[in-house]
Protein backbone atom coordinates (compact mmCIF):
# COMPACT_ATOMS: atom_id res chain seq x y z
CA UNK A 1 0.00 0.00 0.00
CA UNK A 2 1.32 3.31 -1.00
CA UNK A 3 1.36 6.22 2.05
CA UNK A 4 3.09 9.00 1.16
CA UNK A 5 2.11 10.97 4.40
CA UNK A 6 2.96 7.72 6.67
CA UNK A 7 5.95 6.31 5.59
CA UNK A 8 7.56 3.06 6.85
CA UNK A 9 9.42 2.82 9.52
CA UNK A 10 11.90 0.05 11.42
CA UNK A 11 11.84 -0.88 15.00
CA UNK A 12 14.31 -2.00 17.15
CA UNK A 13 13.57 -2.59 20.95
CA UNK A 14 16.73 -3.19 23.43
CA UNK A 15 15.08 -5.22 26.28
CA UNK A 16 18.21 -4.86 28.86
CA UNK A 17 21.15 -2.63 29.58
CA UNK A 18 23.86 -4.68 27.74
CA UNK A 19 21.87 -6.20 25.13
CA UNK A 20 21.91 -4.94 21.82
CA UNK A 21 19.01 -2.87 19.98
CA UNK A 22 17.04 -6.25 18.52
CA UNK A 23 14.97 -5.85 15.03
CA UNK A 24 11.03 -6.42 16.28
CA UNK A 25 9.07 -5.03 13.29
CA UNK A 26 7.94 -2.07 11.46
CA UNK A 27 5.20 0.96 11.41
CA UNK A 28 3.87 3.55 9.75
CA UNK A 29 4.01 7.11 10.81
CA UNK A 30 4.11 10.71 9.22
CA UNK A 31 7.58 11.57 11.28
CA UNK A 32 10.49 10.50 13.90
CA UNK A 33 8.27 11.56 17.11
CA UNK A 34 5.56 9.98 15.65
CA UNK A 35 7.29 6.96 14.65
CA UNK A 36 8.44 6.64 18.50
CA UNK A 37 5.64 6.98 20.15
CA UNK A 38 4.18 4.17 17.41
CA UNK A 39 6.82 2.58 18.06
CA UNK A 40 6.27 2.63 21.92
CA UNK A 41 2.71 2.06 21.96
CA UNK A 42 2.82 -1.08 19.53
CA UNK A 43 5.96 -3.02 20.42
CA UNK A 44 6.37 -2.51 24.43
CA UNK A 45 2.97 -3.16 25.93
CA UNK A 46 4.37 -5.97 27.49
CA UNK A 47 7.01 -4.23 29.48
CA UNK A 48 10.08 -5.09 26.35
CA UNK A 49 11.96 -2.37 26.40
CA UNK A 50 14.43 -0.04 27.90
CA UNK A 51 15.13 1.37 24.40
CA UNK A 52 13.63 2.31 21.28
CA UNK A 53 15.30 3.18 17.48
CA UNK A 54 13.09 3.77 14.69
CA UNK A 55 14.68 3.85 11.63
CA UNK A 56 13.20 4.97 7.87
CA UNK A 57 12.72 1.17 6.21
CA UNK A 58 13.88 3.20 3.05
CA UNK A 59 17.85 4.00 4.60
CA UNK A 60 18.38 0.23 5.21
CA UNK A 61 20.07 -1.54 2.07
CA UNK A 62 19.25 -5.28 2.09
CA UNK A 63 21.03 -8.09 0.51
CA UNK A 64 18.99 -9.38 -2.43
CA UNK A 65 17.28 -12.96 -1.87
CA UNK A 66 18.38 -14.03 -5.45
CA UNK A 67 22.24 -13.79 -4.45
CA UNK A 68 21.80 -16.11 -1.10
CA UNK A 69 23.77 -18.93 -2.72
CA UNK A 70 26.39 -16.72 -3.70
CA UNK A 71 26.61 -14.56 -0.53
CA UNK A 72 26.11 -17.24 2.11
CA UNK A 73 26.79 -20.88 1.02
CA UNK A 74 30.42 -20.42 0.96
CA UNK A 75 30.38 -20.10 4.56
CA UNK A 76 28.50 -23.17 4.98
CA UNK A 77 31.51 -25.60 4.71
CA UNK A 78 33.68 -23.91 7.19
CA UNK A 79 33.08 -25.17 10.42
CA UNK A 80 36.43 -24.38 11.54
CA UNK A 81 35.36 -20.95 12.07
CA UNK A 82 32.93 -21.85 14.18
CA UNK A 83 34.82 -21.48 18.08
CA UNK A 84 33.05 -24.26 19.64
CA UNK A 85 36.59 -25.88 20.76
CA UNK A 86 36.99 -23.35 23.95
CA UNK A 87 34.55 -22.98 26.55
CA UNK A 88 33.04 -19.49 27.59
CA UNK A 89 34.09 -18.69 31.19
CA UNK A 90 30.64 -17.13 32.90
CA UNK A 91 31.65 -14.25 34.27
CA UNK A 92 32.03 -13.20 30.49
CA UNK A 93 28.05 -12.96 30.49
CA UNK A 94 25.90 -12.36 26.88
CA UNK A 95 28.72 -12.63 24.10
CA UNK B 1 -33.19 -2.32 33.80
CA UNK B 2 -32.93 -5.57 35.58
CA UNK B 3 -31.34 -4.69 38.92
CA UNK B 4 -31.00 -1.61 40.87
CA UNK B 5 -28.85 1.29 41.28
CA UNK B 6 -26.60 1.09 44.31
CA UNK B 7 -26.94 4.46 46.98
CA UNK B 8 -23.47 5.69 47.78
CA UNK B 9 -22.35 7.45 51.29
CA UNK B 10 -20.81 10.48 49.59
CA UNK B 11 -18.66 12.09 52.56
CA UNK B 12 -16.32 14.34 51.61
CA UNK B 13 -13.00 12.02 50.40
CA UNK B 14 -15.39 9.30 49.08
CA UNK B 15 -17.19 12.34 46.39
CA UNK B 16 -13.83 13.44 45.46
CA UNK B 17 -12.37 9.88 44.90
CA UNK B 18 -15.50 8.67 43.04
CA UNK B 19 -15.45 12.50 40.96
CA UNK B 20 -11.81 11.52 39.53
CA UNK B 21 -12.34 7.60 39.27
CA UNK B 22 -15.62 8.67 37.35
CA UNK B 23 -13.24 10.72 34.85
CA UNK B 24 -10.95 8.28 34.35
CA UNK B 25 -13.63 5.48 33.62
CA UNK B 26 -15.36 7.66 31.61
CA UNK B 27 -12.81 9.18 29.54
CA UNK B 28 -11.33 5.76 29.16
CA UNK B 29 -14.66 4.11 27.67
CA UNK B 30 -14.75 6.71 25.11
CA UNK B 31 -11.30 5.66 23.33
CA UNK B 32 -12.46 2.40 23.83
CA UNK B 33 -14.86 3.09 21.46
CA UNK B 34 -12.32 3.66 18.63
CA UNK B 35 -11.00 0.41 18.88
CA UNK B 36 -10.74 -0.76 15.55
CA UNK B 37 -11.85 2.28 14.35
CA UNK B 38 -8.86 4.51 14.37
CA UNK B 39 -7.62 6.24 11.34
CA UNK B 40 -4.20 4.14 11.56
CA UNK B 41 -4.07 0.65 12.91
CA UNK B 42 -1.03 2.55 14.73
CA UNK B 43 -3.14 5.31 16.36
CA UNK B 44 -5.90 2.63 16.77
CA UNK B 45 -3.30 1.13 19.51
CA UNK B 46 -2.48 4.31 21.00
CA UNK B 47 -5.90 4.97 21.52
CA UNK B 48 -6.76 1.88 23.07
CA UNK B 49 -3.64 2.28 25.31
CA UNK B 50 -4.78 5.31 26.76
CA UNK B 51 -7.76 3.87 27.77
CA UNK B 52 -6.33 1.15 29.21
CA UNK B 53 -4.24 3.52 31.55
CA UNK B 54 -7.07 5.44 32.15
CA UNK B 55 -9.40 1.88 33.70
CA UNK B 56 -6.32 1.75 35.58
CA UNK B 57 -6.88 4.76 37.33
CA UNK B 58 -10.35 3.95 37.73
CA UNK B 59 -10.25 1.09 39.24
CA UNK B 60 -7.97 1.80 41.68
CA UNK B 61 -9.73 5.18 42.78
CA UNK B 62 -12.78 2.94 42.89
CA UNK B 63 -11.69 0.13 44.88
CA UNK B 64 -9.98 3.26 47.00
CA UNK B 65 -13.35 4.97 47.61
CA UNK B 66 -14.97 1.27 48.37
CA UNK B 67 -12.68 0.97 51.36
CA UNK B 68 -13.52 4.47 52.09
CA UNK B 69 -17.08 4.20 52.26
CA UNK B 70 -16.65 0.96 53.94
CA UNK B 71 -20.37 0.27 52.72
CA UNK B 72 -19.70 -3.13 50.93
CA UNK B 73 -19.59 -1.79 47.75
CA UNK B 74 -16.92 -2.11 45.04
CA UNK B 75 -14.94 -0.92 41.86
CA UNK B 76 -17.48 -3.05 39.58
CA UNK B 77 -20.64 -1.76 41.22
CA UNK B 78 -19.49 1.66 41.47
CA UNK B 79 -19.11 1.45 37.87
CA UNK B 80 -21.70 -0.76 37.01
CA UNK B 81 -24.63 0.01 39.48
CA UNK B 82 -24.68 3.80 38.95
CA UNK B 83 -27.14 5.67 36.99
CA UNK B 84 -26.26 9.14 35.49
CA UNK B 85 -27.21 11.47 37.95
CA UNK B 86 -24.72 9.40 40.39
CA UNK B 87 -21.74 10.12 38.08
CA UNK B 88 -19.64 12.56 39.28
CA UNK B 89 -17.13 13.29 35.69
CA UNK B 90 -16.51 16.21 34.16
CA UNK B 91 -18.31 16.97 31.08
CA UNK B 92 -15.80 17.08 28.79
CA UNK B 93 -15.21 13.93 29.08
CA UNK B 94 -18.49 12.44 28.44
CA UNK B 95 -18.40 14.22 24.94
CA UNK B 96 -18.70 11.92 22.03
CA UNK B 97 -15.77 11.25 20.31
CA UNK B 98 -16.67 12.75 17.36
CA UNK B 99 -13.75 12.85 14.29
CA UNK B 100 -10.44 12.36 15.41
CA UNK B 101 -9.25 16.11 16.00
CA UNK B 102 -12.57 16.23 18.31
CA UNK B 103 -11.25 13.43 20.61
CA UNK B 104 -7.32 14.29 19.99
CA UNK B 105 -8.31 17.99 21.70
CA UNK B 106 -10.15 16.18 24.26
CA UNK B 107 -7.78 14.26 25.15
CA UNK B 108 -5.32 17.27 24.83
CA UNK B 109 -7.33 19.22 26.90
CA UNK B 110 -7.69 17.10 30.09
CA UNK B 111 -4.48 15.54 29.69
CA UNK B 112 -2.60 18.91 29.97
CA UNK B 113 -4.40 19.29 33.22
CA UNK B 114 -4.32 15.34 34.43
CA UNK B 115 -0.45 15.65 34.08
CA UNK B 116 -0.32 18.86 36.66
CA UNK B 117 -2.95 17.48 39.07
CA UNK B 118 -1.27 14.17 39.17
CA UNK B 119 1.95 15.66 39.89
CA UNK B 120 0.70 17.65 42.29
CA UNK B 121 -1.29 14.94 44.00
CA UNK B 122 1.80 13.20 44.10
CA UNK B 123 2.48 15.39 47.93
CA UNK B 124 -1.22 14.56 48.78
CA UNK B 125 -1.42 13.98 52.88
CA UNK B 126 -3.43 10.37 52.22
CA UNK B 127 -0.99 7.98 51.18
CA UNK B 128 -3.50 6.00 48.64
CA UNK B 129 -3.85 8.83 46.64
CA UNK B 130 -0.48 9.99 46.49
CA UNK B 131 0.42 6.45 45.45
CA UNK B 132 -1.95 6.47 42.36
CA UNK B 133 -0.84 9.96 41.91
CA UNK B 134 2.38 8.73 41.53
CA UNK B 135 1.70 5.83 38.91
CA UNK B 136 -1.01 8.23 37.28
CA UNK B 137 1.41 10.79 36.25
CA UNK B 138 3.94 8.96 34.20
CA UNK B 139 0.46 7.82 32.11
CA UNK B 140 -1.15 11.16 32.02
CA UNK B 141 2.56 12.41 31.11
CA UNK B 142 2.80 10.33 28.28
CA UNK B 143 -1.31 11.11 27.00
CA UNK B 144 -0.11 14.96 27.25
CA UNK B 145 2.90 14.46 24.83
CA UNK B 146 1.08 12.30 22.24
CA UNK B 147 -1.83 14.85 22.04
CA UNK B 148 0.24 17.22 21.96
CA UNK B 149 1.80 16.38 18.72
CA UNK B 150 -1.55 15.43 17.21
CA UNK B 151 -2.86 18.60 17.72
CA UNK B 152 0.32 20.53 16.19
CA UNK B 153 -0.04 18.04 13.04
CA UNK B 154 -3.94 18.41 12.50
CA UNK B 155 -3.38 22.40 12.73
CA UNK B 156 -0.42 22.40 10.97
CA UNK B 157 -1.88 19.81 8.73
CA UNK B 158 -3.93 20.34 5.76
CA UNK B 159 -7.06 22.54 5.15
CA UNK B 160 -9.26 19.95 6.02
CA UNK B 161 -7.38 19.29 9.74
CA UNK B 162 -6.90 22.68 10.46
CA UNK B 163 -10.24 23.43 10.27
CA UNK B 164 -11.66 20.37 11.92
CA UNK B 165 -9.13 20.88 14.93
CA UNK B 166 -10.39 24.64 15.75
CA UNK B 167 -14.08 23.30 15.24
CA UNK B 168 -13.18 20.74 18.32
CA UNK B 169 -11.67 23.72 20.06
CA UNK B 170 -14.46 26.14 19.44
CA UNK B 171 -16.85 23.16 20.80
CA UNK B 172 -14.84 22.14 24.16
CA UNK B 173 -13.77 25.27 25.32
CA UNK B 174 -16.64 25.64 27.34
CA UNK B 175 -16.07 22.62 29.32
CA UNK B 176 -12.57 23.30 29.68
CA UNK B 177 -13.24 25.59 33.25
CA UNK B 178 -15.21 22.70 35.21
CA UNK B 179 -11.79 21.31 35.92
CA UNK B 180 -10.54 23.97 37.92
CA UNK B 181 -13.92 24.32 40.08
CA UNK B 182 -14.13 23.28 43.89
CA UNK B 183 -17.04 23.28 45.84
CA UNK B 184 -17.43 22.98 49.90
CA UNK B 185 -16.76 19.86 50.02
CA UNK B 186 -13.35 19.89 47.97
CA UNK B 187 -12.78 22.85 50.03
CA UNK B 188 -12.07 21.21 53.24
CA UNK B 189 -10.08 18.39 51.70
CA UNK B 190 -7.91 20.94 50.15
CA UNK B 191 -7.25 22.79 53.48
CA UNK B 192 -6.26 19.45 55.01
CA UNK B 193 -3.95 18.73 52.39
CA UNK B 194 -5.52 15.97 50.67
CA UNK B 195 -6.69 17.41 47.87
CA UNK B 196 -4.79 20.03 45.77
CA UNK B 197 -6.55 23.45 44.45
CA UNK B 198 -7.21 23.04 40.76
CA UNK B 199 -6.96 26.88 40.22
CA UNK B 200 -3.32 26.83 41.01
CA UNK B 201 -2.59 24.49 38.30
CA UNK B 202 -4.78 27.06 35.72
CA UNK B 203 -2.07 29.04 34.80
CA UNK B 204 0.28 26.45 34.07
CA UNK B 205 -2.89 24.43 32.26
CA UNK B 206 -3.55 27.56 30.16
CA UNK B 207 0.40 28.42 29.22
CA UNK B 208 0.68 24.61 28.26
CA UNK B 209 -2.49 24.71 26.03
CA UNK B 210 -1.67 27.81 24.83
CA UNK B 211 1.97 27.43 23.17
CA UNK B 212 1.00 24.21 21.75
CA UNK B 213 -2.36 25.62 20.14
CA UNK B 214 -0.40 28.15 18.98
CA UNK B 215 2.35 25.77 17.73
CA UNK B 216 -0.32 24.49 15.77
CA UNK B 217 -1.29 27.84 14.31
CA UNK B 218 -5.06 27.37 15.89
CA UNK B 219 -6.31 29.63 18.30
CA UNK B 220 -7.90 29.35 21.98
CA UNK B 221 -11.42 31.15 21.39
CA UNK B 222 -12.51 34.83 23.82
CA UNK B 223 -15.44 33.36 25.42
CA UNK B 224 -14.71 32.33 28.97
CA UNK B 225 -18.10 31.35 29.51
CA UNK B 226 -17.70 28.25 31.18
CA UNK B 227 -20.35 25.16 31.75
CA UNK B 228 -20.88 22.92 34.47
CA UNK B 229 -22.81 20.44 36.19
CA UNK B 230 -20.80 17.23 35.72
CA UNK B 231 -19.32 17.24 39.53
CA UNK B 232 -23.09 17.29 40.79
CA UNK B 233 -24.51 14.57 38.51
CA UNK B 234 -26.05 17.13 35.95
CA UNK B 235 -24.79 15.74 32.82
CA UNK B 236 -25.11 16.13 28.52
CA UNK B 237 -27.64 13.67 26.85
CA UNK B 238 -24.51 12.03 25.96
CA UNK B 239 -23.76 10.23 28.97
CA UNK B 240 -26.81 8.30 29.69
CA UNK B 241 -26.21 6.40 26.75
CA UNK B 242 -23.03 5.42 27.33
CA UNK B 243 -23.68 4.07 30.87
CA UNK B 244 -26.44 2.07 28.51
CA UNK B 245 -24.11 0.30 26.91
CA UNK B 246 -21.40 0.21 29.36
CA UNK B 247 -23.72 -1.19 32.35
CA UNK B 248 -25.79 -3.22 29.76
CA UNK B 249 -24.05 -6.89 30.42
CA UNK B 250 -23.99 -6.49 34.56
CA UNK B 251 -27.61 -4.68 34.78
CA UNK B 252 -28.74 -7.29 32.84
CA UNK B 253 -26.92 -10.44 33.91
CA UNK B 254 -26.21 -9.55 37.44
CA UNK B 255 -23.07 -10.78 38.78
CA UNK B 256 -22.41 -13.20 35.70
CA UNK B 257 -18.82 -14.34 35.21
CA UNK B 258 -16.91 -15.61 32.70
Amino acid sequence: MATPNTPLWEVFIRSRNGLAHKHVGSLHASDTTMALQAARDLYTRRGEGLSIWVVPSSAITASDPSEKGMMFEPAESKIYRHPTFYEVPDEVGHM
Amino acid sequence: MAIASITVSETPLVLYTLRRADDALILGHRLSEWCGHAPMLEEDMALANMGLDLLGQARELYSYAARVEGKGNDEDKFAYLRDVRQYRNLLLLEQPNGDFARTMVRQFFYSAFADLYWRAMMKSADATLAAIAAKSEKESAYHLRHSSEWIVRLGDGTEQSHARAQTAIDHLWAFTGEMFEVDASERALIDAGVAVAPASLRPQWLKTVAGVVGEATLALPKSDWMQQGGREGRHSEHLGHLLSELQSMPRTFPGAVW
